[in-house]
């Protein structure tokens, strides 16, 4: 006790000084005259956010509101599909003018190229500075696969990262019973039961997965994970996709989807998937963890109340669930970098994570949501859902690797993957594109 | 400075001819404006595929690897087989039935002009939603083709999911998006033909064949040509359909050369490459122009 109040008096001090000072400095050291932490602190002036398509963003819109009373900051928001947003942000960013102040990075495919290009705002200094960073922000609770992706090659803190989307099993009960079979465990029981619950003459299928080229990968990585290897090693990354065991995990990838997978899964990515799940029409569904609000929507789907929720299968060597994940940063060229930080630091809070994962919107990189009681109770979609996501957290790996031309590594692998399921040969496949991408990836990391 | 140059050479040539003189400042304002718009943007995508430009990277001279890699590139070369392959079919399949569309809608009978403008409906809709519609029509557990096929005894068909049928099944949206435009232009032919040669004919007691081969046939080529050429160009050009429907899958099967550009220089952010394909495909437009105008100045009624 009498050692916080003396550090209050510390800082009264110091802020006394910096009030004395304030007069001959800038703006923005003016606001130092508070000492403590001050959501209104950078009022009055107006950021732009560009995001993402999808429920991180609906809730962000949702809430807009509440952020702008709260700190009398004003927010242009622009929403944007995955894809164009990711185009309009490199363009941008490349530009050296970025029209927004806050967008949300896809680490999984942005995270080398932006930290390559130096793009983005250090905001490490801010993250120990308690008057821009509140106490109730909490950075012990963001896990450390979080805090790796924010983390740049260089050791800056370049985001604060808001959501992780692990890969799941989503299983249709209804079926299992049917045939009296268990939630599968193992990748070996997951064949199995995609062979018994197979039933295409009733338009049933025992498995589906993405076939799609670029959306294929993420699904191979996690069977690969299951021998405990990923796509790269090393810095500077190395490519090992044409491994004993990446080739293994390809004819499992191969097998599991021709034999018991509807026709046409060549084209499917998770949205076809999602459809023949949501109408029964696939007992087994492995993909990211975002699509339990759909499955259980009654206006959607026909399996409410019948979806299990289970971790990936554990391999013949690892057990793992792959992730993916998103956080919010700021461009070195915004003017306005301490609203957009305000912003920033709403956006993957507590309280808005705490939001995003009652709706099934997302998984916080943070635990403590995913343990309160009181998050919990509010949760629009089965709790087995949220036990599930914690019981990702502590397996999780990697879904792809850090590199620059993470298209480029998904179409050429993706193509052999898609080759394969036309009836190519998997070892083949992988060994040609592993050499068609061994050049293009080495060159990546020497400009 | 290209500008400077010219008025430069055009003063010293023009110097005994002084009517031009105060007329030459007039060239000013279209030479900026093509200088602008199309000259300079084009020089300045040839010097691009002289550069290694990763967006997020420094630039750096490269000379001609941009091109070299090209020529190796498996993906590449295959996407200009996909190209003409899908090109000629979707050329030449909507020419025949267009041409066969329009011998018919010539003829008179009742509801013709009902049935025209029926006809005539796809050339209107967006080729995006044209496209998306299709998308559903080819799936093959969900989608119409598939049933319409089982009613008929047929076993079902992958459709655009496969790598060996998703060009023809293109070809296919492609046909019923253009034949219609095809009919437009031979329809406009065949009313434009004499009636003197077919009574000629008819007098000499030729068959109705006869009739289309020498008569009709010859005098309405050169709208053939014409559509040929327009058809060509669209179908080369042809992006949107493929991109929605397949995204150039199943892996690469159907990556024509708009797919591949559009690949290498939005989502690959690779920009000297992208302009090297350009300068490549701008080649190959060009070369086949030159085929086409010379199958036009063939076709010229003589």
């Amino acid at each position: 006790m009498r050692q916080s109040i003396s550090r209050r008096r510390a800082l009264q001090g110091a802020a006394a000084l910096g009030g004395l000072a304030a007069p001959m400095l800038n703006t923005v050291t003016a606001y130092s005259q508070s000492s403590a932490f001050n959501w209104q602190r950078f009022k009055g002036q107006a950021i732009e956010i560009v995001m993402e398509t999808g429920p991180r963003a609906d809730l962000v819109k949702k809430h807009q509101k509440e952020f702008e009373e709260k700190t009398g900051i004003k927010v242009g928001l622009e929403i944007i599909p995955e894809q164009q947003a990711r185009q309009k942000t490199t363009i941008e960013l490349n530009s050296g003018k970025p029209a927004f102040d806050l967008f949300n990075i896809a680490y999984h495919v942005q995270k080398r190229q932006i930290e390559k290009a130096k793009w983005l705002f250090d905001i490490t200094p801010w993250t120990k500075d308690p008057q821009m960073t509140p106490a109730e922000y909490e950075f012990g609770d963001i896990s450390k696969p979080g805090w790796d992706y924010a983390t740049q090659s260089d050791g800056k803190i370049t985001s604060l990262p808001m959501f992780v989307d692990y890969f799941m099993i989503y299983i249709n009960k209804e079926l299992f019973a049917k045939k009296g079979l268990q939630p599968p465990k193992t990748m070996d029981e997951m064949m199995d039961a995609a062979a018994k619950l197979n039933d295409p003459a009733n338009g049933i299928a025992g498995y589906v997965g993405r076939g799609l080229r670029n959306a294929n990968v993420p699904l191979y990585t996690q069977y690969l994970s299951g021998w405990g290897q990923q796509t790269t090693k090393g810095d500077p990354p190395e490519l090992i996709t044409d491994t004993p065991d990446a080739i293994a995990a390809a004819e499992y990838y191969k097998k599991i989807l021709t034999s018991y997978a509807p026709q046409g899964v060549t084209g499917f990515n998770w949205n076809e998937c999602q459809g023949l799940f949501m109408q029964g029409r696939a007992a087994i569904w492995l993909d990211g963890i975002g699509f339990a609000p759909p499955a259980e929507d009654k206006t959607k789907s026909r399996v409410v109340g019948k979806v299990g929720y289970i971790l990936p299968p554990a391999g013949p060597k690892a057990h793992h669930s792959v992730f993916f994940g998103g956080g919010a940063a700021i461009p070195n060229a915004s003017a306005k970098k301490e609203a957009a930080y305000m912003a920033a630091l709403w956006m993957t809070g507590r309280e808005m994570t705490s939001r995003m994962l009652q709706t099934g919107g997302g998984v916080p990189f943070r635990s403590e949501p995913l343990k309160d009681p009181k998050v919990l109770s509010g949760l629009t979609i089965p709790k087995e859902w949220a036990d599930c996501a914690a019981g990702c957290a502590p397996i999780s790996m990697p879904g792809l690797p850090v590199i620059v031309p993470v298209t480029q590594f998904r179409d050429t692998i993706g193509t052999a993957l898609t080759n394969m399921l036309g009836g190519a040969d998997p070892a083949a496949e992988l060994k040609r594109a592993t050499a068609e991408f061994k050049p293009i990836l080495e060159k990546s990391e020497q400009g | 400075m290209a500008g400077a140059d010219i008025s430069g050479g055009m003063t010293s040539r023009a110097s005994g001819d002084a009517r031009l003189r105060p007329y030459l400042g007039f060239i000013w304002p279209a030479l900026i404006v093509c200088t602008a718009v199309i000259i300079f943007p084009w020089l300045f995508t040839v010097w691009m595929s002289l550069n290694d430009w990763h967006i997020g990277s420094e630039r750096a001279f490269v000379g001609w690897a941009n091109y070299a890699n090209l020529a190796t590139d498996r993906r590449f070369l295959e996407s200009i087989g996909h190209t003409f392959y899908f090109t000629i079919l979707a050329v030449f399949l909507p020419l025949v039935l267009g041409t066969m569309a329009a011998l018919v809608f010539h003829k008179k009978f009742r509801g013709r002009g009902f049935f025209r403008a029926l006809f005539i409906m796809p050339m209107m809709a967006t080729p995006v939603a044209v496209s998306l519609v299709w998308t559903m029509m080819f799936h093959p557990q969900l989608g119409v083709l598939n049933y319409l096929l089982s009613l008929v005894g047929l076993p079902p068909s992958q459709w655009v999911f496969a790598t060996s049928t998703v060009i023809p099944s293109l070809i296919l949206v492609e046909i019923w998006l253009w034949t219609p435009f095809v009919m437009i232009i031979v329809l406009g032919g065949l009313a434009s033909l004499p009636t003197e040669p077919y009574e000629a004919a008819l007098i000499d007691g030729a068959s109705q064949w006869q009739m289309f081969w020498k008569i009709t046939y010859p005098l309405v080529l050169p709208f053939l040509v014409v559509a040929m050429i327009i058809r060509t160009i669209d179908a080369l050009k042809a992006f949107e359909t493929i991109w929605v429907i397949t995204n150039g899958g199943p892996g690469t099967a159907s990556e024509t050369l708009n797919v591949y550009l559009y690949a290498q220089a939005f989502a690959y952010n690779q920009v000297g490459t992208a302009s090297a394909v350009v300068v490549v495909f701008f080649a190959i437009i060009v070369a086949l122009s030159l085929v086409l105008l010379w199958a036009r100045q063939k076709a010229k009624w003589s």
